[in-house]
């Protein structure tokens, strides 16, 4: 968690977090391209990072998050284990799932991770519900649920949101807004002013940030989840980012306008501005290049480690199914 | 032993078990005034408004909520209101609730009930009268529920809140007015089928209402001097085998009915596994009964010609033992 109030190691981990993020995908996609030991897809958020670690820094770990197939970056941020993470993306032993759930069904219940998701939209509702329960039981965490501009025209974004406004659930939910639904532009195919207004209309409380902006998004929602740990109803927070990579890794990306990445890259890149604003600060440019040396160092051994894991065992296929008329007993 | 109706009887069991368990809690749509058919009526009243809950008409959320409440650790009993309605929210018990616990590696449970009331009730029309329980059947992860009788709706309600699995529990809207005796000590374990009556000549295999149709037709059988064996299956999934095909050895003669269309219906599944493991002790003709594959109409002479009866369970089970063979 950050202290309190703005101070130059803040910024610091803000950086952290965002170059260890940057550094777990980018050896993701070397093992999905580079070593082919990623078979199935993944949806990398690099450029994306500055959302997973301003908002996860306001989270304790029994608060819950819940994200999208789009969700490395929110789940190391919450706390999960890179190198149980890694193993899930080649489906190892000891990955977050065991291996049975891969990079879209990322999940890791020990730091309140409630799961990444592999339908568009779905963890809106689940997690209004998971806040539900949460009241039910008179507990005190909150939920954080993100989710991309694509899920605003999906209904659970209705019925979800609504359930979360009637009940005054303690939930921030939180648009990734990276412009894209997978290849289409969301702005194509979505009507009126906004998701933002969509969510006021709801009667939530909505606020817009520049989502490259990793110290604007932590001082943001660090002051709604203050409100929300106050008892404060459900609140809508809308960060406009940018997907740097394709939708997944090996999506080319062909589909978008000449020279719109190159541009929104060297403007918004959420790493290079943090770098920038510490520079500003006085920390030294050896500081941040060893953050970053560290972290590509720690996301290596990961990929190692993770590589030299073996598969689940053929049993596993049949567990973890249900208690009663479980596969373990009879599967045919 | 106390009378009272198949709607009573599980009002009894969700009552009993909120009483006994805080973090039991009813969601869905007018649950506050009763419910629709007066499943919950006074719940409210002796829970209050956090424990039975009244919604938006969000079924996708009713569902997606409850089960994002029950990861966190509370029990919810999920109200649907109509099995056609649950279709609003077939990725929430589909592609979530079913898969999450595997998909998660172990990490969750979703301990749900999930009620959605299905079956013929009078000039209700194709999108208030659907019973689909295959399909529920066909995904692994849930346990599917069935119950015919008031005993079986109290023992089986109780059984089902009790079960850490998702739990899809088809209540028969023609029934709620059913009554019969309850032994509120009896439990019933998820899986086990109730031979409803003995016979020698002829295994009748059922569920849900059709399955009280059976005993009908047993009755009418037992006057023209013939033994029909009827079990009600009571559960989809699991579904006990061992009784049915114990049964099929002992009579050599099986027919299936129930009030969900034929075609891909549970009973071809009730068949099939009787053809591989005990077809040799067949000594006739297998009778499956079903809708047909259309739909249902409003009018009462065309939603007739969706229903089996008695009448032609007593006629198929006649067509096992003469050896006709099937239309
Ligand atoms: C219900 C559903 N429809 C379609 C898809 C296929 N799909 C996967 S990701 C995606 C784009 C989602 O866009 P957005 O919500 O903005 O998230 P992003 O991928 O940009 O992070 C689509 C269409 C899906 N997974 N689920
Ligand atoms: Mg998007």
């Amino acid at each position: 968690m950050l202290e309190s109030g703005h101070n130059t190691q803040n910024a610091r981990q803000l950086l952290v977090m965002m170059e260890r993020i940057r550094a777990f995908e980018e050896h993701a996609i070397l093992a999905a391209e580079r070593d082919r030991l990623v078979l199935g897809a993944i949806h990398p958020s690099i450029g994306q990072e500055a959302c997973a670690a301003g908002v996860m820094a306001h989270l304790n770990r029994t608060d819950i998050l819940l994200s999208t197939h789009r969700g490395h970056g929110h789940t190391l941020a919450k706390g999960a284990d890179p190198l149980a993470m890694m193993r899930e993306l080649l489906g190892r032993t000891g990955g977050c799932c065991g291996g049975k759930g891969g990079s879209m069904h990322i999940a890791d219940f020990g730091v309140g991770m409630l799961g990444a998701n592999g339908v568009v939209g779905a963890n809106i509702t689940i997690a209004a519900g998971a806040a539900h329960g949460i009241k039910i039981l008179g507990q005190d965490h909150i939920v954080v649920d993100i989710f991309g501009d694509g899920a605003a025209n999906r209904g659970p974004f209705l019925e979800g949101i609504n359930w979360a406004s009637v009940f005054e659930l303690p939930i921030l939910f939180v648009c990734e807004d990276n412009q894209y639904s997978a290849t289409t532009r969301t702005g194509s195919v979505t009507g009126g002013p906004g998701v933002a207004a969509r969510a006021e209309a709801l009667g939530l409380r909505a606020t817009q940030v520049d989502g490259n902006d990793a110290e604007a998004v932590a001082r943001v929602s660090g002051e709604i989840i203050a409100r929300l740990r106050g008892g404060g109803g459900p609140e809508f927070l809308h960060a406009v980012t940018y997907r740097h990579t394709g939708h997944t890794s090996f999506d080319p990306a062909t589909y978008r306008p000449e020279g719109e990445a190159v541009k929104e890259i060297a403007a918004s890149d959420p790493i290079a501005r943090q770098r920038a604003a510490l520079l500003a600060m006085g920390l030294g440019q050896d500081v941040l290049d060893g953050i970053h040396t560290a972290a590509q160092a720690e996301m290596e051994r990961v990929l190692k480690d993770a590589a030299a894991t073996p598969f689940p065992p053929d049993e596993a296929a049949f567990a973890d199914v249900q208690d009663i008329g479980s596969p373990m007993q009879e599967a045919y | 032993m106390v009378m009272m109706t198949y709607i009573e009887a599980a009002r009894l069991a969700v009552q009993q078990a909120m009483a006994a368990d805080e973090t039991v809690w009813c969601v869905g749509e007018d649950l506050g005034r009763g419910g629709v058919f007066g499943q919950y009526l006074g719940l409210q009243v002796e829970f209050g408004k956090d424990r039975i809950v009244d919604t938006p008409i969000s079924e996708a959320a009713i569902m997606g909520a409850a089960f994002g409440a029950a990861m966190v650790g509370t029990r919810p009993i999920v109200e649907m209101r109509f099995s056609d309605f649950a279709l609003c929210a077939t990725d929430e018990l589909v592609n979530q609730i079913a898969k999450a616990r595997f998909m998660f590696g172990g990490q969750s449970r979703a301990p749900m009930v999930i009620r959605k009331p299905v079956g013929l009730w009078r000039s209700s029309a194709a999108q208030h009268s659907q019973s689909l329980e295959s399909w529920y059947a066909h995904i692994p992860g849930l346990v599917v529920l069935c119950p015919s009788t008031p005993q079986d709706n109290y023992s089986m309600m109780k059984a089902a809140i009790a079960c850490d699995d998702p739990v899809v529990y088809l209540e028969h809207k023609n029934i709620w007015g059913l009554e019969g005796e309850v032994d509120t000590s009896l439990e019933v374990e998820i899986g086990a089928a109730s031979r409803r009556r003995k016979g020698e000549d002829v295994t009748i295999v059922s569920w849900s209402n059709t399955a009280n149709l059976a005993v009908e037709a047993a009755e009418t059988l037992a006057g023209q001097g013939i033994g029909a064996e009827v079990i009600d299956l009571r559960a989809l999934w699991p579904w006990d085998k061992q009784m049915v095909l114990a049964s099929v050895r002992k009579t050599g003669r099986l027919v299936v009915a129930h009030e969900a269309v034929r075609v891909g219906g549970f009973g071809a599944e009730v068949v099939a596994t009787v053809a591989e493991h005990a077809g040799d002790a067949l000594k006739g003709p297998v009778r499956r009964l079903g809708a047909p594959r259309s739909l249902v109409a409003y009018a009462p002479n065309l939603e007739d010609k969706m229903r089996v009866t008695a009448d032609m369970i007593v006629t198929a089970a006649k067509e096992t033992l003469m050896g006709a063979a099937g239309k």
